[in-house]
Parts: C-alpha cells; sequence; structure tokens
C-alpha cells in the first residue's frame, strides 16, 4: 500500500534522512523505531509532505507528487502528528468534523462508529478540546483521525506523555482498529516494546537510515535491538 | 477495558466558575454602560439622539474593524489598506450607478467585486510576503494603500462625486429625538452582514476550516483544509466587509471622495483594538461602543471639538494599548518576546 | 557598518557631485533636487528608528509637521533666521520624539505601526483645532522666502552634516546598542543595554532628523506651512522611502530619497498615467513591486552587485 523508495529528507540545510526505503503492507501494522533524532518523525512527514523531500513515495501504486499536506490528506492518508494536532481552541465535536473534512456526502455511520471506539466523546461534545486531559486528546486524535476513514494511518509517538494504562489502551484501540476495520497503521513510537507488541512488521532507524527491518517476533529476539531499545 | 482517567463532569463549584466567568469584569463593565446609555436617553433627547447616531457610525466602525480583526486572526497581518480598499470598492458602485444600475443592484454586484478583489490582493501580493517579517508585510500594505489610493484619483479624480441615498432622506420623530431611516438602515446592514458572517463561520464546513486554518495552519493542512485558499477567502470576505462599510460611510457623508475611508479607518483601529485584535466580536461591540463614546464626548465635553475627534481616537487607541493591551475581549499578550 | 576606501571615496565622490549639481540645474530643478535633500534627511532619520532599532514608525510625518511648523510660527511671529529655526525645529521635534518614545517601549511590531498610524492622522488636526496659533487650514506664512538655489545650498548642507553625524553616532556604542536591541531585545538587555534609554533615545533622534526635514519642506513650499502637506501619505512615503532604501543601511538612504523625491516627477512624463494623478498609480505600483522583487531594498541590490560591506539588511 505504501511504499517508500531512497527518500532523503531536510530541514533547511540540514539532511535528517538518507535515503530511507520502506514498505507498508495493506492491512498490517508497522513500526518505525530508533533513538532521539534518527529520522522516524521526518519519515512520518515526509510522507504527509510537511517536510522537503526527494526520493519516491508511492501510495497504493500512484506516486505522491511533493506539494502541501492538503493533498496527501485527501488522499486517504491521515497523519496525527507528534503533540496530536488536535485544535485546542475549538470543541471536541468540531474536532471530529473537522477530520471529516474531506469526505463528502454523510459520515453519520462513521461517526456512529467512531463514537462506539470512544464512546466518552459523545458527552463531552461541547468542551473545549484544549480542556481535556493528555490521553483523551490523544484519543480524540485518533478518533479524528478515523472519522476521515483513512486507507493509511500515520502515528507520531502516540504514548508520548502518556501514563503507561493509557498507553496500553490507546494500541489496544489501535489493533483493534486494524483487525476489525482492516486500517493500515504505520505507527513511530520510542517505546519499542509496546509497538513491537502490537506491530506485525517494524523498521529500526539510525541516523537517517534503514538499520534493520523484518517481523516483529524476529526483530524482539535480536541481539542489539534487544540491547538498545528493549533495555536487555 | 481498562478505566481512562477523564476530566471531571460539569459539577457545581464548575457551574460556579462559570458564573464568575460571565460576571467578568468586561461583561459587568458592558453591561453598566448599557445601562448608562439607557438611563441617559430616557433622560435627555440629546444625549439619546447622540447615542442612535453614534451606534450607527459605530456599527460602520465595526464592520471594518472585523475585517480587520479577520485578516489578523488568519494572517497576523494587519491590512493598513483596508480603508483604502473598502473606498475603491465604494467607487466601483458608483461606476455602476453611473452606468445605469440600481442602488441596490450595484450594492450586491460591489459585494461580490469586493471578494474577489480581496481574494486576488492576498493571492498576488501578501501571500509572497506573509511569512516574512512584520516590517515586509507592514510595507506592503502601506504600498498598497497608495497604489489604491492612486488608481481612485487617476480614474475618477480628487473631486466630490455623489450616490443616491439608499434609505431615503425621511427622518422619524420618537418622543422629541429624531432617527433617520439612514441611521436605522445602516444599523440593519451592518449587522446583517455581521450576523451572516457569524453563522457563516460557526455553522458551515467552510466556516470551520477557515477558522482551523487561522488557529493552527499546520493541524489544518493535515486534515486536508486548503489552508491558502482559506486565507484568500478570508480576504475575500474581509473585503466585503469593507465594501459595506465603505458604502454605509458614503450614505452617512452624502459625498464620495478619495480621503472617505482615512478617517475611518483609524476609528477601526482604535475599535479593534478597543475590543481585542483576536476577537471578532470585540471589534464588532469596540466600534459600537468608540461610536456612542465618541460622539457622547463630543457633545459633552466643549474641549473636544470636532477636529479633536480623530485624536481623541488615538488616545482610545494608546490608552487601550498601554493598559490593557489585549483589549477588552483579548486574551493573549500584546508583546511576543 | 563597515567603511572601506572605496566607501569613502564614493562619499567623497557623492558631494564633489553634490556640490557641483546646482550649476548645471534650473532654478525648478534645483528645488526639486532640495527637496531629494529632505527626504534625505527625514529617512535617514527614520532609518535610525526603523533600520537600527527596529521600531516601526508609520508618523513621521507627524514629526515634520512639528518641525514645519516650528519654523514657520518662528519665522512669522519673530522673524528668526531661519538656520536658527532649523536647530530650533531639531530641539524640539527631539523632545517630541522622546514622549512619543516612551510609551512606544511598551508597544511592539505593529502594535506601534498602529500607533504612529493614528498619530500621523491625529497631529495635523491639532492645527485646525489651535487655529489661532496654528493657523487652521490656511496654514501659516513664514516672513522670509528663501530661493532656489539657498535652499539647495541648505538642504544639502544640513543633509551631508547630518549624514555625518548619523554615521559617527552608529559607528559608536550607540550604535552597537541599536543594532543589539533590533537583532534581539532580550540578548540585548542581558547583555546590559539598557533598552528604555536607548529605544527612546532613538525615537527621539529619528523625530529631530525629521523635524529638520520638516523645516526645510516648509522652506522648499515657499515657507507655506499648511496642515494638508503634512497627510498620512507623507508618512507613509517616508516609510517606503526607508524601506526601498535597504533598511538598516545609510547608504542606500541617498537612492531611497531620490525614489521618493523624483519618482513622482517622473512618473508625470510616462505617456501611459500622463495625468497628474497617475503620479501615484506608478508610485505605488513600483513599491508594491520593490517590495516584492527587492525585500533587501536599494542597499541589499547594491551589495550583491558590488559586493560593498553593506550591513545585511534584516528585515
Amino acid at each position: 500500500m505504501l511504499e517508500l523508495r531512497e527518500v532523503e529528507a531536510y530541514y533547511g540545510p540540514v539532511q535528517a534522512l538518507h535515503g530511507v526505503s520502506l514498505e507498508v503492507g495493506e492491512g498490517r501494522i508497522v513500526a518505525v523505531l530508533g533513538a532521539n533524532g534518527a529520522g522516524k518523525t521526518t519519515t512520518l512527514r515526509a510522507i504527509s509532505n510537511t517536510v522537503r523531500r526527494s526520493g519516491a513515495i508511492l501510495f497504493a501504486g500512484s506516486p505522491i507528487r511533493r506539494g502541501g499536506p492538503e493533498k496527501v490528506a485527501r488522499r486517504g492518508i491521515a497523519h496525527v502528528p507528534e503533540g496530536r494536532g488536535t485544535f485546542a481552541e475549538l470543541s471536541v465535536w468540531e474536532n471530529l468534523r473537522l477530520g471529516a473534512y474531506t469526505r463528502r456526502g454523510s459520515v453519520k455511520a462513521d461517526v456512529e462508529r467512531v463514537l462506539s471506539y470512544f464512546p466518552w466523546i459523545d458527552d463531552r461534545r461541547h468542551q473545549q478540546a484544549g480542556t481535556l486531559s493528555g490521553g483523551e486528546q490523544q484519543m480524540l486524535a485518533l478518533a479524528r483521525a478515523f472519522v476521515q476513514q483513512p486507507r493509511l494511518l500515520l502515528l507520531d509517538e502516540p504514548s508520548l506523555g502518556l501514563a503507561p494504562v493509557l498507553v496500553t489502551e490507546i494500541f489496544r484501540i489501535i489493533r483493534e482498529l486494524n483487525e476489525r476495520e482492516g486500517l493500515t497503521v504505520l505507527v513511530v513510537e520510542q517505546n519499542a516494546h509496546l509497538a513491537l507488541q502490537v506491530a506485525h512488521e517494524a523498521y529500526v532507524l539510525e541516523v537517517g537510515r534503514v538499520a534493520l527491518s523484518g517481523p516483529s517476533a524476529e526483530l524482539r529476539a535480536h541481539e542489539s535491538v534487544r540491547r538498545s531499545y528493549l533495555g536487555y | 477495558m481498562a478505566t481512562v482517567e477523564t476530566s471531571r463532569q460539569p459539577t457545581l463549584a464548575d457551574r460556579g466558575r462559570l458564573l464568575r466567568g460571565a460576571l467578568r469584569p468586561v461583561n459587568l463593565f458592558l453591561l453598566a454602560a448599557a445601562v448608562f446609555l439607557v438611563v441617559g436617553s430616557l433622560d435627555s433627547e440629546i444625549f439619546a439622539q447622540q447615542t442612535v447616531a453614534g451606534l450607527s457610525q459605530g456599527a460602520v466602525y465595526g464592520s471594518l474593524a472585523l475585517a480587520l480583526v479577520l485578516i489578523y486572526r488568519a494572517t497576523e497581518v494587519i491590512n493598513f489598506a483596508q480603508g483604502e480598499l473598502a473606498m475603491a470598492t465604494t467607487y466601483v458602485a458608483y461606476q455602476l450607478i453611473q452606468w445605469g444600475l440600481a442602488y441596490w443592484a450595484a450594492f450586491f454586484a460591489t459585494l461580490a467585486i469586493a471578494f474577489v478583489l480581496g481574494t486576488l490582493i492576498q493571492l498576488i501580493l501578501i501571500r509572497p510576503v506573509q511569512h516574512k517579517s512584520v516590517i515586509a508585510v507592514v510595507i506592503v500594505t502601506v504600498g498598497l494603500f497608495i497604489l489604491i489610493d492612486g488608481v481612485v484619483t487617476w480614474k475618477w479624480g480628487a473631486d466630490i462625486k455623489f450616490m443616491p441615498a439608499p434609505f431615503g432622506q425621511q427622518v422619524y420623530h420618537w418622543g422629541g429625538v429624531a432617527v433617520s431611516r439612514q441611521d436605522i438602515g445602516t444599523l440593519l446592514v451592518t449587522v446583517l452582514s455581521v450576523g451572516l458572517l457569524w453563522v457563516l463561520f460557526q455553522f458551515t464546513k467552510l466556516g470551520l476550516g477557515m477558522r482551523a486554518a487561522a488557529l493552527r495552519p499546520a493541524a489544518a493542512a493535515l486534515v486536508g483544509v486548503r489552508v491558502n485558499r482559506m486565507l484568500a477567502i478570508g480576504w475575500g470576505l474581509a473585503a466585503v466587509l469593507g465594501a459595506v462599510a465603505g458604502l454605509m460611510t458614503e450614505a452617512n457623508q452624502f459625498v464620495l471622495q478619495p480621503s472617505l475611508m482615512q478617517a475611518v479607518l483609524l476609528y477601526a483601529f482604535s475599535a479593534a483594538v478597543l475590543g481585542g485584535l483576536e476577537s471578532p466580536a470585540g471589534a464588532v461591540v469596540g466600534g459600537l461602543l468608540l461610536g456612542v463614546f465618541l460622539n457622547l464626548v463630543g457633545q459633552y465635553v466643549h474641549f473636544v471639538t470636532p477636529e479633536l475627534r480623530l485624536p481623541f481616537a488615538f488616545a482610545v487607541l494608546l490608552g487601550v494599548l498601554l493598559i490593557k493591551p489585549s483589549g477588552l475581549f483579548g486574551r493573549r499578550t500584546v508583546r511576543k518576546v | 557598518m563597515r567603511v572601506h576606501a572605496l566607501g569613502v571615496g564614493t562619499a567623497a565622490a557623492t558631494a564633489a557631485v553634490l556640490a557641483l549639481l546646482p550649476f548645471v540645474l534650473s532654478g525648478y530643478h534645483q528645488a526639486l533636487a532640495a527637496q531629494v535633500g529632505v527626504y534625505f534627511i527625514a529617512i535617514l532619520g527614520l532609518d535610525i528608528l526603523t533600520g537600527y532599532t527596529g521600531q516601526i514608525s508609520i508618523g513621521h510625518g507627524a514629526f515634520m509637521a512639528i518641525g514645519g511648523y516650528t519654523t514657520a510660527i518662528m519665522s512669522r511671529d519673530h522673524d528668526t533666521n531661519l538656520i536658527l529655526t532649523m536647530l530650533m525645529a531639531f530641539g524640539v521635534c527631539f523632545v517630541f520624539g522622546l514622549l512619543v518614545g516612551l510609551p512606544a517601549l511598551r508597544l511592539s511590531g505593529v502594535y506601534l505601526a498602529l500607533v504612529t498610524f493614528a498619530l500621523a492622522v491625529s497631529v495635523p488636526q491639532f492645527t485646525l483645532k489651535f487655529s489661532n496659533f496654528l493657523g487652521g487650514s490656511n496654514g501659516i506664512q513664514s516672513r522670509t522666502v528663501v530661493s532656489h538655489l539657498r535652499l539647495y545650498a541648505m538642504s544639502w548642507t544640513a543633509a551631508a552634516i547630518m549624514f555625518v553625524a548619523a554615521w559617527l553616532l552608529l559607528r559608536g556604542r550607540t550604535g552597537r546598542a541599536f543594532r543589539a536591541i533590533r537583532d534581539s531585545e532580550v540578548a540585548a538587555s542581558s547583555s546590559g543595554v539598557t533598552l528604555p534609554v536607548y529605544k527612546t533615545l532613538a525615537f527621539g533622534i529619528s523625530a529631530a532628523f525629521a523635524g529638520v526635514a520638516g523645516s526645510l519642506f516648509v522652506m522648499g513650499t515657499n515657507g507655506f506651512a499648511q496642515p494638508n502637506e503634512f497627510d498620512l501619505l507623507l508618512s507613509l512615503e517616508l516609510l517606503v522611502g526607508a524601506a526601498v532604501a535597504g533598511l538598516g543601511s545609510l547608504w542606500g538612504v541617498l537612492l531611497g530619497a531620490a525614489f521618493i523625491g523624483l519618482l513622482p516627477t517622473i512618473s508625470n512624463d510616462v505617456p501611459l498615467v500622463g495625468s497628474a494623478h497617475g503620479q501615484d498609480v506608478v508610485f505605488g505600483l513600483i513599491v508594491v513591486l520593490v517590495m516584492l522583487l527587492l525585500p533587501t531594498g536599494f542597499a541589499g541590490f547594491l551589495a550583491r552587485f558590488r559586493d560593498v560591506r553593506i550591513r545585511p539588511t534584516r528585515t
């Protein structure tokens, strides 16, 4: 479904990705792991056109042209960035409505489905999104991404700043969305342990390059992965 | 399913906080002002007269102020050319009438033309410098001011022109207070345009997109909002508001000349700052307050003769910026370190 | 601001040209050239404020008005020597500049632009209010009228003096403090630059310069000071002149002043827009184009060509 070929990315004159290639199959959950500064977030940004990049990125067979992030969203890729990208000044409901921005026609059924995963949202429709707790905001971001009915979900560090209980919950929801709705997910995570439990495959980035890749089970057992990212 | 930590449901304490919020100094002040105006109007006919006239003029200041706030919220740009653009579109209406169109047909045609002009200006002139320094943007809008002023003077000349009165000349007398159809009409038109805009922003998808684009452009782009397009539309709508303000100003002043909106622009700036540059409601309320306040001061404070009206508005502007820079309804601080 | 042998040479050459110019110009053109000198001084002052300390002013026309009226009033009431009135204008406007600079400390960026804009619109109104003293819309007539040649001499001598003064000022500690403020107020103040003093000082100095310019301006209009000569447009033109010159560089100011002073006349001859009002169209158009295409103004443009060590403009 998604293919990156020798993608390079730049922040101004600084090169952050030095030829990253990866693949995400349809209906799979793929994790991108690595230390801080390895280029994980940059990879997602390269896909959603929020950073300057070169190299080929193919989505469902056809290339994503460089340009604005709006076009990428319209092609069915939902990017939940670091910091969640929720609109703190708007209400919970308005945030959800924005998720449906690119959709035409009735989104009622989709909203119903979203609410089934996040029932608490219904009660808090009019609450200002900025007053939600961290965990709730993350879930709102996820819910909003889901309303978009994307073909591919890009998640940037969903566990960041959340209590372990919440993190487990969020990953459980991700897994459920994948299994029940067939949602393809590319998730960037520092919490390698959790990510490898949920994902089918993973890529390990180091200094802007792919250092390792493979099925999660393999990586979990891999010597260097264990030492560097799993702590044992 | 593990229990998720949630924020509390509204409790009694929250409702108490809500009440205290409603009784914020700002709202109390507005309430007091409203009471003052009503009592004064009942007491003195001249007072009522000035209040009504002030509201009508204030509505015009408020709609131009709203245009300024719209643009500022979306792009953090203060459009110094807003008044001149409003003036130019009024001249367009004048020309349409000269070519035989009826007033109201020309009115609506002008609004459409204003929209197009506003979007074009944003696309061609503002977009390239939007992300550059404050000074660059200020200078482009200043250049635009000069350009528009020049084009209008070149095409139509600096002499006075006349346009038909949109609401007729009739004056009603209610218990000694003379209220012209002009005043009522102005109030209605501006309230209607502001109201329509409000509906657009609060209840339509487009409005939501525009708000999102203004608040957080990066996040908005990620959900598929065409941010640049929203900005252009924002400028277009601001130009429409400006056109309304220009046309109503012309109706109030009875004459049309290139300097039509220069004073109004200052009043609009003062109103916008008074209301809080980030607050649309503030712009409108600020405008009404300023209009009434200027009239009353001009009436009752003998030192403030008509020549001092502008300096007075300047004093208000300066005063607000020094005392409470975020204005009546604003929240953010003025100085961003 | 660095000076090379090239820089000094250019200055000397320019001075020589200016000294000899009046002998080849007609009276009318001498007056025009004097006008450029007036703008030169005003833009110089504005450059010190906006270019060097980053405080935006769209209101310097107001200071020109104050300076001009000082000259006119002193001449009308006391028949004061015109050069003396220039010095008085300098002093008066310096004080006014300080007065404006004080509240300006609490404003920044666009807010300051707003307030100075309001200042520009409001100040002329005072002439109408206090029409007995300030002449009202009819204006004030000075007793002495200056010939074109004399005006030219006064303008450019004053311009030269003020240029050197500005250069010396900006070279020293004050200049460094100004530039530090422009680049980062936080950094400047934490390295010991007392912000309020320097920022207010900048306002005072730039206003004083504008005052002198205003004084000469009035002399250039037959000694007649009128409120509508000092309208909003004047303030706008000054800012544009400073921007076109290239903020933060003294060398571009000459080009900026020439731009403002001469363009209206030149565009009069452009066949397309021939009529008297066409000049504003051309003017505005060029202003906008210059800002879009040459964001660093003339100074930046020149620097690219000649690699002269002109301070990179920070807009």
